[in-house]
């Protein structure tokens, strides 16, 4: 939160719209995502001329206010309200924090007119009990009546909430810094707070003296502030923390957190008497203890970076106090702390404690060391100020900071270039004016020096093109094409066929699903039937989210469940998506889901119901679109969750891809057929391409034949025996009947098969096709012990 | 002789007027040219006359034959007509009744959405390329200007699947990472990748953990700002109408420098202000920018003589606007009810 008011101590704002002003800054890029007023209306200033308790109740009161225009009569339970003193009053129509609305109305019998207000009913203090038993607001006896009391009180502000990218979060989130972006949208510049205080003759070498033996603290600078008086806070200082969405505490607290929001720089104040004469900056030791300032022990890992007083610590570098060290009612003298740690170790102690202070976050996002050094003094200026602080002479510091100005040299070509625009040296000089960058123009070369409050621009020219391009506006980039060399834009690897797949299910008449990768581990281990172990999350957000699926097949339950529970009766899906094992390894599957019918009209009773052979014929009708026929066959298996009778598995080449088959009727009542296969295999074969082939011009010769088998018999082994038998002249099989039944035996079953016989270069005799025949006969009765029908 | 034929031809009239059965007139043929009909005995009888007498007698009882043949095939047609006509009276149907689905399938509204996006994108030369949603943490942060422990980081609320190393992928962008480094810094680059990416957020109308995002990739010579927009302003068009209007704003992004976000005009209300644009006449679409030179310096490409523009847009934001989706939810649970109509073809 930006509170404008506040923003204005650093830069002239004078008749500017402020919701103008937010429409600038955003398009600029620095998001202002609202413009909160707490300007209230129908809130004036009252003065309570009479005051009696009131008739039906023990605690509430009448009064009659004056509010300038006229006298009203309002019903006030606080118990301060008294006659005489001048008060806060909402007339009917103001509507206060919280969308509540004031409105004329009777209390217990007696008419009330508005509301006496106390400041944390109009949302700037706390809503805490000590402000709730304070009562309602008592103004000086010399605010005019009628007029608007928060504007009186010097309260009324606008605020602006930020939705500030990475980028800018660093010099964004504090009023200085945001004052230079609202400076560099109109062009204005920024005044510096005014820092003044004296020096006593004592060094603070005399008596701290500072180690810094960690890389990770570049900047360290103490500097010692004596006999404080800890009080309250001057009003000033309080109205802006309020509004900036602080809690005042005392005058040193305040001012370190008030600096923190101006400058940006967290400062610590250490008492200086609990402290010792040895200030060390190190890594943590395992399992080094603190307790900090909120009374929590803090167990610390070499990844954390403590301050201490030579041998135990007396704070979490940037994150938080130790209770050891802190500043107390009876504090008289201040070790200050301005300094500057490795931004990635706090923001990771913060996140493993859980501790994410202001100041934490600020760390971790950077600081400017010029800001360290003005944030020191100002903390120094403000406890002479309102502590009545004496500071001392000297400070301690350890410096490693690299104070090389970045500096980077560009054209304005070389700005239209990256961004297509068509800018002269002058509109470049206008931005980098500002921008309030440094420059020097020298034969069309911008020589420009990049301040160290951005900690995010770097000496590059894209860096400049940006902060350029934004300022001089988006809208006048034209709409242009890349000029490059045209061609073909294809699917890459797998995408290809999964397009290909997918496209094909769907002209097939499946629905295309889409799941979450992450399920429960119960669903993780269902259909498992590789037998691979399950990817669980170390961390999981919940026990639904905490595996990464092996199988398409329980999700697409899960989507037949959905659409069941609706009253879909037809359910044909499919799914294509990546899994992923406890190994890593990559499987993209493709899964389909079948129940209900098919295809089906009632009426006509054509109904193709969905079943294992729809099933399986849609497989077969892929398989030969992508180039594999005569390649898959279906092999009898088992899957603990399919129907023993009802499953098998998918091969290509004789390799297994996948599996078939039926749910477990323990698993679901109705008949709900799914098929999975690895495309990640599939994908692996080679496919021939595409060729004509011409067909025989010589007659065909069809034959027929029925063999009676044992049941257990299946089709596929007769098939397999009689096209070893049938050799090249065998061109074709197809069964075209199954019987069972009372002209067979119990444990039997009939099966009829149409050869057909034919040769792309002559027309076949009946004798060499009778011999071929003949053979397949003697091989099948041999092999199944099975009897030829006869015709 | 002329009698006889005459007499034939009245007999056959009146027979003809009492068909009605197809057996009637095979009993008529059998009558009058029968084996044993009375024409063919006529035939017979041709021996009891002259030679001359036979030539002129043989030429009346053949036409005779003719007229007799014309007229009972007639009859036989007539009958068979109505015969015909009887039958497919009976065969009439009720065409209101319900016709026989032929079933084709839909795709999920998603996968509409990319397929707009791969149709405008290859037709100018871009490939569509995918990669592992198992990513390595080099890919997916460091190659793209996010070391470990960096701030921005710990917003992305990645998932962690073996210590920092390996998580599901935060966003596509690791594929543009892959692509790059494949081509090791000697080939342009033209790519879109739409995927899956996942956050750790909370599910609900507007939040999902797994989304779906559509990022591309141009690595070329000379490549803008402008160029982003003009490109950016097509895809738009080709979802939202042919009026829509793309606008820049200003941004940051880790890996593009500059970076801006892309709004495009309110297709609702064309500017006036309505509820989808919150009244401001803009819709934000997406993110975008110049490739940052850090991240072609770490995937192989000297930013001196290369440049390129990158993009992003969800997925499910695309489709929720453009069909007005007010539950990103919708995506995930699949309602048949909901999906099937998208299997239908749309202008533009």
């Amino acid at each position: 939160m930006i509170s404008i008011n506040w923003v204005k101590d650093y830069i002239d704002l004078e008749g500017e719209d402020l919701k103008q002003l937010a429409q600038k800054v955003t398009k600029a890029g620095i998001n202002v995502e609202a413009v909160i007023s707490n300007h209230i209306d129908n809130l004036v200033i009252g003065e309570v001329l009479e005051c009696v308790d009131h008739p039906d109740s023990d605690h509430l009161h009448v009064c009659k206010v004056n509010v300038g225009k006229e006298i009203i009569q309002i019903v006030c339970g606080a118990a301060n309200v008294r006659k005489g003193i001048k008060v806060i009053v909402a007339l009917p129509g103001a509507i206060l924090p919280g969308n509540f609305e004031i409105k004329s109305g009777k209390i217990r019998g007696e008419e009330s007119n508005g509301m006496i207000c106390a400041l944390f009913e109009l949302g700037l203090e706390e809503k805490n009990e000590e402000n709730y038993n304070k009562g309602i607001e008592e103004l000086p006896s010399d605010a005019p009546v009628g007029e608007d009391p928060l504007e009186y009180l010097g309260l009324e502000d606008t605020l602006y909430d930020l939705d500030v990218h990475k980028h800018r979060n660093n010099d964004c989130y504090y009023h200085i810094g945001f004052a230079h972006e609202i400076g560099t949208v109109l062009g204005k510049r920024v005044n510096y707070p005014k820092i003044e205080f004296k020096e006593v003759n004592d060094d603070v070498n005399n008596y701290i003296s500072l180690s810094v033996e960690t890389i990770r603290c570049p900047y360290y600078l103490g500097k010692m502030v004596r006999n404080v008086k800890i009080g309250e806070s001057p009003e000033w200082i309080k109205k802006r923390l309020v509004a900036a969405g602080m809690r005042p505490i005392n005058n040193v607290v305040d001012i370190s957190n008030f600096v923190m929001l101006e400058y940006g720089q967290p400062t610590h104040f250490f008492d200086a008497d609990k402290l010792g004469k040895v200030v060390t900056v190190r890594d943590a030791k395992e399992n080094e203890k603190l307790v900090t300032l909120d009374e929590v022990e803090r167990i610390l890992t070499p990844n954390d970076i403590v301050i201490t007083d030579g041998t135990n610590p007396t704070c979490i570098a940037g994150v938080m106090g130790g209770l050891n060290t802190e500043v107390d009612d009876n504090t008289k003298n201040i070790f200050i702390e301005a300094a500057i740690f490795d931004a990635f170790s706090i923001t990771k102690t913060s996140a493993r404690l859980n501790l994410k202070s202001e100041a934490s976050k600020r760390y971790g996002k950077g600081l400017n060391y010029e800001y360290t050094i003005e944030a020191m003094n100002r903390c120094c200026s403000l406890l002479e100020e309102y502590a009545s602080g004496e500071v001392l002479s000297g400070q301690v510091l350890h410096d490693k900071i690299d104070k090389t100005l970045k500096t980077v040299d560009v054209t304005t070509m070389d700005l239209n270039n990256v961004l297509g625009m068509e800018m002269n040296d002058d509109d470049v000089k206008e931005q980098l004016e500002k921008l309030d960058f440094e420059y020097e123009l020298n034969d069309g070369i911008f020589h420009i020096i990049i301040p160290r409050r951005r900690l995010d621009v770097e000496p590059n020219k894209a860096d400049i093109a940006e902060e350029i391009g934004r300022l001089y506006g988006y809208n006048n980039l034209k709409d242009t094409l890349p000029v490059v060399p045209t061609k073909r834009g294809v699917y890459v690897g797998d995408v290809a066929i999964r397009k290909s797949i997918s496209r094909r299910l769907r002209n097939l008449g499946l629905n295309e699903d889409r799941n979450y990768t992450l399920v429960t581990s119960k669903q993780a281990n269902m259909f498992n039937y590789d037998n691979k172990d399950v990817l669980l999350l170390p961390n999981p957000m919940s026990s639904d989210k905490e595996a990464l699926r092996l199988s398409l097949i329980p999700s697409l339950i899960q989507t037949y469940e959905y659409n069941k529970a609706r009253k879909v009766n037809d359910i044909n899906i499919y799914e294509i998506a990546k899994t992923y094992d406890s190994k890593y390894q990559e499987d993209q599957k493709v899964a389909i889901l079948l129940k209900g019918n098919y295809i089906s009209n009632l009426v006509n009773k054509v109904i193709v119901k969905d079943d294992f052979y729809v099933l399986k014929g849609i497989l077969e009708n892929l398989f030969k679109y992508l180039g594999f026929k005569n390649r898959y066959s279906f092999e009898k298996a088992e899957v603990k969750e399919l129907h023993p009778g009802v499953c098998a598995s998918i091969l290509i080449d004789k390799q297994q891809i996948g599996i078939i088959g039926r749910v477990h009727p323990a698993l679901l009542k109705d008949e709900v057929y799914v098929c999975e296969f690895s495309m990640t295999l599939l994908n692996q074969f080679i496919v021939k391409s595409l060729k004509f082939k011409e067909a025989s011009k010589y007659p065909e010769i069809a034959k027929d034949m029925a063999f009676i088998v044992k049941k257990e018999i299946t089709a596929g082994e007769i098939i397999d025996t009689i096209k070893k038998s049938g050799g090249r002249l065998l061109t074709s099989i197809d069964i075209f009947d199954v019987y069972t039944g009372d002209n067979v035996g119990n444990d039997e079953k009939s099966i009829a098969f149409n050869l057909i016989f034919s040769d792309p270069t002559r027309t076949l005799s009946d004798d060499e096709v009778m011999e071929v025949f003949n053979k397949i006969i003697s091989n099948v009765t041999s092999k199944f012990n099975a009897i030829l029908r006869d015709k | 002789m002329e009698e006889k034929i005459n007499q034939i031809k009245l007999n056959l009239k009146s027979d003809l007027d009492n068909v009605n059965k197809l057996q009637d007139i095979v009993d008529l043929k059998a009558k009058y040219i029968g084996k044993s009909g009375c024409i063919t005995e006529l035939m017979k009888n041709m021996k009891d006359y002259s030679q001359e007498e036979r030539k002129s007698i043989g030429q009346l009882v053949n036409n005779l034959k003719n007229e007799v043949t014309d007229l009972i095939v007639n009859k036989e047609e007539v009958i068979n007509n109505n015969l015909l006509n009887e039958k497919l009276e009976k065969e009439s149907i009720d065409i209101s009744l319900p016709a026989t689905e032929i079933v084709v399938g839909s795709p999920n509204i998603l996968e509409r959405v990319i397929e707009d996006f791969e149709s405008v994108f290859m037709s100018m030369g871009y490939d569509v390329v995918d990669g592992p949603e198992l990513e390595e943490d080099r890919f997916n942060f460091e190659l793209l200007g996010l070391p470990k422990g960096h701030p921005a980081r710990d917003a992305q609320d990645t998932f962690y699947v073996k210590d920092d190393e390996l998580l599901l992928r935060s966003h596509t962008s690791p594929v543009q990472a892959r692509t790059m480094l494949s081509k090791e810094g000697k080939e342009p680059v033209r790519i879109i990748c739409p995927g899956k990416a996942y956050r750790r957020d909370d599910d609900d109308a507007t939040h999902s953990h797994q989304f779906t995002q559509i990022e591309g990739l141009i690595v070329d010579k000379n490549i803008k700002l402008s160029d982003l927009k003009g490109t950016v302003s097509i895809i738009c068009k080709k979802l939202f109408g042919d009026d829509t209007v793309t606008r820049f704003r200003p941004s940051y992004y880790q890996f593009t420098e500059p970076s801006v976000e892309m709004d495009i005009s309110c297709f609702n209300c064309k500017g006036k202000g309505c509820n989808i644009c919150k009244n401001t006449g803009w819709i934000t679409i997406g993110g975008a920018g110049v490739v940052h030179y850090n991240v072609l310096k770490g995937c192989g490409y000297d930013p001196k003589i290369w440049s390129g523009f990158a993009f992003g847009f969800g997925a499910e934001r695309c489709a929720m606007l453009k069909y007005g989706i007010n539950d990103i939810r919708t995506f995930y649970n699949t309602d048949l009810r909901e999906t099937k109509p998208f299997d239908r073809r749309e202008d533009n």
